[in-house]
């Protein structure tokens, strides 16, 4: 057992894909020229006035049902007040007090263990804008992305590792797809994790002082920046030490440590209630209805793949990684019934397809159907698993009935054992030197037959039925 | 003026005896050998440029409500390329790139903006003393006070250099500087005027409402900014009445007289000449009573700590980053802030910031915002209770007539007891008005308060009226 124990807690923002933005009509899109997505509400401008996007609150609200947390009925927002220039109007408007989502939990795997990670609360804010610092020593503010809704998640700190940090962080961002609510891209800010590190000796009850790390802009690197905390943290004990509560910042690309401000410097936020917002009221029938909205979530989704399709656990994880994939089996699956075939080619051929070409699920030409129909193809004996495997870059680019494709080429498979005998005969009578080999013991030899049998019958000929037939030939010319 | 309403203006420019083009050069010539009352911030001397296509409109009877309404617009209000300052050197040099829902609503109507009026800088003062364009003169007596905030505004209506003027009004702002210079000024609902578009100030007591020198035309400017808007998440969906029809009752008001306002510090001739009054409605049958509001004496207080509170945030934009004053001075992001807030705010403002920024710091929130939030409820429900009772509560608008200029500029806090009788309808949301009714012995105004519930400007109206008639 360790000396010392983790405790890690994460606070995760992620940015909503509304299409507006939370307090005001500009667009909420990502990369448009700078200061395009602005309007006086966003600006700042004296005498505007927020108004809360009811698709944010529906969106924090899906991200609260989907984390087991209790949706509160009153929940309102509060002005952080701060100065920095990306942030015009002096605060940020967010969630104190009453947040919208609070005590849920998430149910994560790591190291083999079951996990249940305790969520203190979901709140809704809004993004500041961005600060880019030119190389002649001016900082220019582009305000396109000040008002975009985030939601902060913030977990109990039930972490006990930064592979469990890792786990949790993936199983967030899962849901967060699922639901279609975040894109999550980390190098793009759409995801941002911050981490409140500290150590205690093991088995010991109370807490030690935490530090918060920040600027973490992959999983990898949270998972690395913890770890090099930890560490940190260890040996500042280890050498009688005391840990400062102070804010640090990750360096990637150094792989370090720097400290951002220590406790003594930390803002004073003077946060008080939003007087220009009423409280965000969420009845029953509303939350209801967003209930009957929701998707099915990872969890349910494996179970299901496993108890109604009968796939192995591997399978099922692989299967329900993401929405998308999940959603495309299960239309495949609606046109054969081969589940194991389907998962099968889902896992190998459509994914191989898919990173090769850097495509998302849903940019993938092929439909389900086709899939399925070449599935069923293959196990009528009317192709062959190889040919099906040939025909399928072309599958994919023409996306049509494969026995469209099948035809044109004239690849039916052959199961006529007649045909297929006369083709066994040729090749035996051609290649006599291997027969004798074959004959001498060297059943190496079987292979090279049904090769030149498949070049033979241009690989139409049912393999299966090739073995069997070549096998029983050359026995009988054994007696 | 020739005409004593609006309804009157319309009605002689349609039959051709006064022109609207005349009239509004008549104004711009007033404001011009009125320079001295500094009651204006900017003029807007192309304001002839729609005259004649509203005098057209009157003539073919498709005129908007307000059509060649002359009013003046507090320069906390925007108007679409139109400078906006707040009377501070932090703004100087801003032009407003949109419309204040109000302003639409005046447009939409054919009103026709003449300027933007002096005020205490960004709303802040009982007496128009702190305004980066300088002190505005009452008058009625030029060495006296209009009042304020809203000062220009008040002043503006009542040296006719406008028909009819907005302000806004947070603790008072409107019905003090009316009452000093002897017009009728109305604060609505919170919630009934949208405020997109108003310079915050306390955002949860702000409202805007019109300056006018008779009651009819205060109710139509009130039915034209109330109503529907997009942008305030605090307006109420409320019924919008025709006010300017119903203003003539027949209805018998019970009237509340609190005695809380009525004590000693009540200026002798002001508590006579309201009883005089009081009287007069006592014959025309409404019924009299005294009532009371217990937690009076907890308004400035509990006022002063809830809208310093939000002014500390709402001033926040003020920061030289983005628009108005950067300082020269600044070398560094923090020099910026300071410098830029330090030379573009003046004292009042930055009393008010500091104070505020002092009562939601962490360790004293409890203690005073938390604690101000409660006592502001028990004020509101003081109002509930009277008004179970009565229909209108009648107080004096202010302790004393106008002071002189500079009499209590150098005492911050004998200036804040000047909103004594006004605070309250602020912290409760409730409607009120100031009825001018007549003059102390120096000949300065004199101003009583009609308050009634939430939503019922109605019967504030008619109140006056009936007083207007008598």
């Amino acid at each position: 057992m360790n000396k010392y124990e983790p405790v890690i807690g994460l606070e995760v923002h992620a940015q909503l894909l509304t299409e507006t933005k939370a307090f005001c009509g500009c667009s909420n899109k990502f990369g448009d020229q700078p200061n395009t997505n602005v309007c006086p509400i966003c600006l700042g401008h004296p005498g505007s006035l927020p108004k809360i996007n009811k698709k944010m609150v529906e969106f924090a609200v899906m991200m609260g049902l989907a984390t087991n947390c209790k949706i509160n009925f009153k929940s309102s927002f509060a002005r952080k007040n701060y100065f920095y220039p990306d942030l015009p109007k002096g605060w940020q408007t967010s969630q104190f007090d009453e947040p919208i989502c609070s005590n849920g939990f998430l149910e994560i795997t790591a190291d083999n263990n079951l996990r249940t990670i305790r969520i203190n609360r979901i709140h809704m804010e809004e993004d500041a804008g961005k600060l880019i610092h030119d190389e002649t020593g001016f900082s220019l503010v582009d305000l396109n992305r000040c008002g975009t809704p985030l939601i902060e998640i913030v977990s109990e700190p039930d972490l006990q590792s930064p592979h469990e940090a890792f786990q949790y962080l993936s199983k967030l961002k899962q849901i967060l797809l699922y639901l279609n609510i975040s894109d999550c891209n980390m190098e793009e800010g759409s995801l941002r994790c911050d981490a409140n590190v500290s150590v205690r000796l093991t088995g010991d009850k109370s807490l030690g002082v935490k530090t918060e790390l920040k600027n973490m802009n992959s999983f990898k690197n949270v998972e690395k920046a913890i770890q090099k905390e930890i560490e940190r943290q260890i040996d500042i004990i280890e050498e009688g030490g005391k840990i400062i509560q102070q804010t640090l910042l990750w360096d990637a690309d150094k792989e370090e440590i720097k400290i951002m401000r220590t406790k003594e410097e930390a803002h004073d936020y003077r946060y008080f209630p939003e007087p220009d917002l009423l409280p965000v009221i969420i009845d029953d029938v509303w939350k209801n209805e967003l209930m009957s909205k929701m998707p099915e979530l990872p969890d349910v989704r494996r179970k299901k793949f496993s108890n109604l399709y009968k796939l192995p656990e591997y399978d099922c994880e692989i299967l329900t990684s993401t929405k998308e994939l999940a959603d495309y089996f299960e239309s495949a699956a609606k046109h054969s019934d081969d589940f194991k075939s389907i998962s099968n080619w889902v896992m190998v051929e459509v994914l191989k397809f898919i990173n090769e070409n850097n495509l998302s699920v849903n940019q993938f030409r092929l439909s389900p159907i086709n899939l399925g129909k070449l599935i069923n193809l293959i196990n009528d004996k009317t192709i062959s698993n190889k040919i099906a495997k040939d025909i399928f870059a072309e599958l994919i680019e023409r996306n049509i009935d494969p026995l469209i494709i099948i035809k044109e080429k004239g690849l039916t498979q052959i199961n006529d054992s007649k045909f297929i005998e006369e083709i066994i005969d040729r090749v035996i009578k051609s290649n006599q030197e291997q027969v004798k080999q074959y004959l001498a013991g060297k059943d190496k030899v079987l292979g090279f037959f049904v090769g030149q049998i498949m070049k033979e019958s241009k690989g139409k000929a049912n393999p299966q039925s090739v073995n069997e037939l070549l096998i029983n030939k050359l026995s009988l010319m054994k007696n | 003026m020739i005409y004593k309403n609006h309804k009157q203006k319309i009605e002689l420019i349609k039959s051709g005896k006064i022109s609207l083009k005349q009239n509004v050069a008549d104004f711009l010539l007033n404001i011009k050998k009125n320079e001295h009352l500094n009651a204006f911030n900017f003029v807007f001397e192309d304001s002839a440029s729609e005259v004649d296509l509203i005098e057209r409109k009157i003539k073919t009877g498709k005129h908007g409500k307000l059509a060649g309404m002359v009013i003046a617009v507090k320069d906390v209000i925007s108007i679409k390329s139109k400078p906006l300052t707040c009377s501070s050197n932090i703004l100087i040099g801003f032009e407003a790139v949109y419309n204040a829902t109000v302003v639409e609503k005046l447009l939409q109507e054919n009103a026709i903006l003449i300027g933007k009026t002096n005020c205490d800088e960004f709303a802040m003062g009982s007496s128009n003393e702190n305004s980066a364009f300088g002190k505005v003169l009452n008058p009625v007596n030029n060495d006296y006070v209009p009042g304020g905030s809203s000062g220009g505004s008040a002043a503006a209506v009542a040296a006719n250099l406008c028909d009819a003027a907005l302000g806004t009004d947070t603790g008072g702002s409107i019905r003090q500087p009316a009452a000093f210079c002897g017009v009728y000024g109305l604060k609505p609902t919170y919630g009934r005027v949208s405020r997109y578009g108003l310079t915050a100030f306390a955002s949860s007591f702000d409202t805007i409402g019109p300056f006018a020198k008779n009651i009819d035309d205060i109710a139509l400017i009130l039915e034209t900014i109330s109503g529907n808007d997009n942008f305030d998440s605090t307006f109420v969906n409320s019924e919008i009445h025709s006010f300017s029809e119903k203003i003539s009752s027949e209805r018998k008001f019970k009237i509340g007289l609190p005695k809380e306002y009525f004590s000693d510090g009540l200026d002798d001739e002001i508590r006579k000449i309201i009883f005089e009054h009081v009287e007069i409605l006592k014959n025309a049958g409404n019924e009299v009573t005294e009532i009371s509001l217990p937690h009076t004496e907890f308004a400035i207080a509990t006022y002063y700590i809830l809208t310093t509170a939000e002014a500390s945030a709402n001033l926040s934009r003020f920061d030289g980053a983005h628009y108005g004053l950067r300082s020269k001075n600044a070398s560094n992001i923090d020099e910026m802030y300071k410098f830029s807030r330090t030379e573009g705010f003046g004292e009042e403002v930055k009393r008010r910031i500091m104070l505020g920024t002092y009562v939601l710091s962490s360790g004293y929130y409890d203690a005073y915002y938390k604690k101000a939030q409660k006592v502001r409820s028990l004020i509101k429900s003081d109002f509930d209770n009277a008004f179970k009772e009565v229909d209108i509560i009648l107080t004096p608008t202010t302790p004393t007539a106008a002071f002189k200029i500079g009499e209590k500029s150098e005492n911050p806090l004998e200036m804040y007891l000047s909103d004594i009788y006004t605070t309250s309808a602020n912290l409760a949301g409730i409607p009120a008005i100031n009825v001018p009714i007549g003059f102390n012995k120096i000949g300065l105004p004199i101003g009583m308060q009609l308050l009634s519930k939430q939503f019922d400007e109605l019967s504030l109206l008619q109140l006056a009226n009936i007083l207007s008639t008598n």
